[in-house]
């Protein structure tokens, strides 16, 4: 049995983001947006919408043929987006817009798109278009040496995720490769609105702090104000894709509205934690 | 960080997501243990004699071979297996697996429908639930496989996302896996995916080429000059290749679909047109645009139509170990016909991509050679396709023949005996 040391993580800008809401008494809202996602300009338009409506970070996703950790919503979306013709490039000023917008933007992408347009290319060209960092949803530590690499490289913060499945081991080292904060998911599933967040969230974030100090965001699941305020009471950060991208279907306007709602809900559940709760 | 496993020199790995990988750990270390418990070898081996019809026979064709070089054709014939093909030896290991790490349900990807097939026969045969994914597009070009799975007793779900083919089957089977992975065990098809899948599944296939290698020498005196095998994700090549890696006089030739033509673009040839990426948990050659989006297969063979293949294959083609051809739908069919008229034997359009590749190297290798052919599967399943390709069967016939039978109560159909 190896003994576990919790060492204190590298502090990078995201972390202190997400470290900063912490200090305010709420959690950080994370929001997915896949790029072309109903047009390449469309999908720019609306991420700086999320900014422009209270997401504290903005995850650019790149639509992939394959994508086996995604629901029906962002399958779909991904499938309208290919055949609009995104292209790879397409994220990275996706990722500008953003930042000019005022939040910080990371990538999350299917490792192939990565590894085809070259890892160490991939990372320069994420960090010249001042993105702060890499979610991987099919690539795990043990195979990322060459992006772990990169990442250290340019200065890019490599996002992990961790499952109710992780074992303690993989707890460890899973989390201790990750900067900026880990992607905690929340159920053995994919992505998609659900009407229950479920308790092993809370547990597998439990087991998470018990391996580090690193921020911990919440994704799978998460589709309204009160599953907001709900994950909020235990996680640093929540994380929102398929409900945004089904609001984005119904237009800007729908996208901005629940954003705004989702902003108020990681602002209830530290109050909720008080006792002050909010909550239907 | 532990070091990466389950790679072929650089190709292979685990490239999931984290939800699975206790499982995959799961599932390494009790194939492992299988391997070497006298109790689960004999159970394997008792089914494989008592159920499969193991050993599988090798048949020489002299009157096909006069069409390749003269050289002496020797055919492996998984297509007497139960089930039809040699799908079922890989079935079973990964069934009686399940059982032994306490699960009670299996699910599987499939495309024409075969290894959906022989998934559901092994979960019959052994009381498990059984759930088969199959892209839409495929259902409606296989409906009798979808009954027999049906008939089997497994669910079919048809998979509408994607383009509605197998590849996409494999994603939505990834899904259910991360969801219900503590009851359920991923019967993958064939020697790709992730670590321990392509050692696994080969290991579970290893024994086609461990008979025929026996079986061959005792018919000639000596080995093959050449084993030629059909590779889609490449099971059956594995099978039948693993015996004779060691063996260096022995040249392994894989034949790709090489569809409508290389020029053509639509095709599955991997080797010949692909790309070393990522793609359903391994590092491997695979059809992939300049950003890294998977492209589309194409073959007359629903079984070689697949974008990437199982990562060994793309260690021994690097290594030079093993050569890969693509073989056109033409082609193909031609030895189909050959074979069905020479030997009496109606091979499944896949293995007639072997078969294809067998008359490339008799006449390579002239009259003194000896080829070994995998007949991976028999053409039953293959007659609607192949009666209309060479026009015996025409696409009014068929209608006509499948609305007399949706007319007629099941009860009150009528044969009229041999």
């Amino acid at each position: 049995m190896s003994t576990e040391v919790t060492t204190t993580p590298p502090s990078t800008e995201l972390s202190r983001t997400l470290a900063a809401c912490r200090a305010e008494g709420r959690a950080a809202l994370v929001g997915y947006l896949p790029v072309g996602y109903p047009t390449v300009d469309d999908s720019i338009a609306a991420m700086v919408a999320l900014v422009e409506s209270g997401c504290d970070v903005v995850e650019v996703g790149i639509p992939y043929t394959d994508p086996v950790l995604d629901g029906p919503t962002i399958q779909d979306a991904s499938v309208v987006a290919l055949a609009g013709g995104v292209r790879v490039a397409d994220a990275f000023r996706a990722v500008r817009a953003v930042a000019e917008a005022g939040a910080p933007a990371v990538i999350m992408s299917y490792y192939n798109l990565v590894l085809r347009h070259g890892v160490d290319a991939f990372a320069a060209d994420l960090a010249a278009a001042g993105g702060w960092g890499l979610i991987t949803p099919d690539l795990i530590p043990d195979e990322a040496g060459a992006w772990l690499a990169a990442a250290d490289q340019h200065g890019l913060d490599p996002i992990f995720l961790v499952a109710p499945s992780t074992t303690e081991q993989r707890m460890a080292a899973t989390t201790a490769a990750c900067r900026g904060f880990v992607y905690v998911t929340s159920v053995m599933g994919v992505t998609g609105a659900r009407t229950t967040v479920g308790g092993r969230a809370h547990d597998t974030i439990d087991r998470a702090r018990a391996a580090t100090d690193l921020p911990l965001a919440v994704g799978l699941g998460v589709s309204t104000r009160e599953q907001a305020a709900e994950v909020a009471a235990y996680a640093d950060g929540v994380i929102v894709g398929s409900a945004l991208v089904k609001a984005l279907g119904e237009g800007e306007d729908a996208l901005r509205a629940l954003t705004r709602e989702l902003a108020a809900g990681v602002r209830e559940g530290r109050r909720a934690e008080h006792g002050e709760g909010p909550q239907a | 960080m532990s070091t990466p496993v389950g790679r072929f020199d650089a190709f292979g790995g685990r490239y999931v997501p984290e939800a699975l990988i206790a499982a995959l750990e799961e599932l390494d270390e009790q194939r492992q243990k299988a391997w070497v418990d006298p109790e689960f070898v004999a159970e394997l081996d008792r089914l494989q004699r008592t159920y499969t019809g193991r050993p599988s026979i090798i048949t020489e064709a002299p009157r096909f071979a006069e069409h390749c070089g003269g050289a002496r054709v020797i055919l492996k014939r998984e297509d007497l297996n139960h089930t039809g093909s040699h799908k079922i030896n890989n079935v079973l290991g990964q069934a009686l697996l399940t059982r032994r790490m306490g699960k009670t349900r299996v699910i599987a990807e499939t495309g024409a429908g075969q290894h959906g097939v022989a998934t559901a026969t092994a979960a019959a045969l052994m009381g498990l639930d059984c759930v088969i994914y199959m892209g839409k597009r495929d259902t409606e070009r296989q409906a009798l496989n979808v009954a027999r799975m049906r008939l089997l007793g497994a669910e079919v779900i048809p998979v509408e996302h994607g383009s509605q083919t197998l590849k996409d089957a494999v994603n939505e089977a990834f899904r259910d896996w991360v969801a219900n992975v503590e009851t359920t065990h991923y019967v993958l098809g064939t020697v790709t995916g992730p670590h321990p899948f392509p050692e696994m599944v080969r290991d579970f296939h290893k024994i086609i080429g461990e008979e025929a290698r026996e079986q061959v020498q005792e018919l000639t005196g000596r080995l093959p000059d050449a084993v030629v095998a059909c590779v889609g994700g490449g099971s059956n090549a594995m099978g039948i290749f693993h015996a004779f890696v060691p063996d260096e006089g022995v040249r392994l030739i894989g034949l790709e679909a090489g569809g409508a033509g290389i020029e053509s673009g639509r095709h599955a040839a991997r080797f010949a047109t692909g790309t070393p990426g990522v793609l359903h948990g391994a590092y491997t050659y695979l059809l992939q645009d300049d950003d890294g989006q998977t492209i589309e297969s194409h073959s007359v063979s629903a079984g070689l139509d697949y974008p990437s293949v199982g990562p060994e294959h793309a260690m021994l083609h690097d290594s030079g170990r093993a050569e890969y051809r693509a073989i056109t739908d033409d082609e193909a069919m031609e030895a189909f016909r050959l074979l069905s008229r020479t030997e009496g034997i109606l091979p499944a359009i896949e293995s007639a991509h072997a078969l294809a590749g067998a008359m490339q190297v008799g006449r390579e290798l002239g009259p003194d050679a000896v080829v070994l052919v995998s007949l991976s599967g028999r053409g039953d399943k293959d007659v609607h396709t192949a009666g209309r390709w060479f026009g015996y069967l025409t696409g009014e016939e068929l209608v006509e023949e499948e609305k007399r039978k949706a007319e007629e109560h099941p009860a009150q159909e009528e044969g009229s005996g041999w």
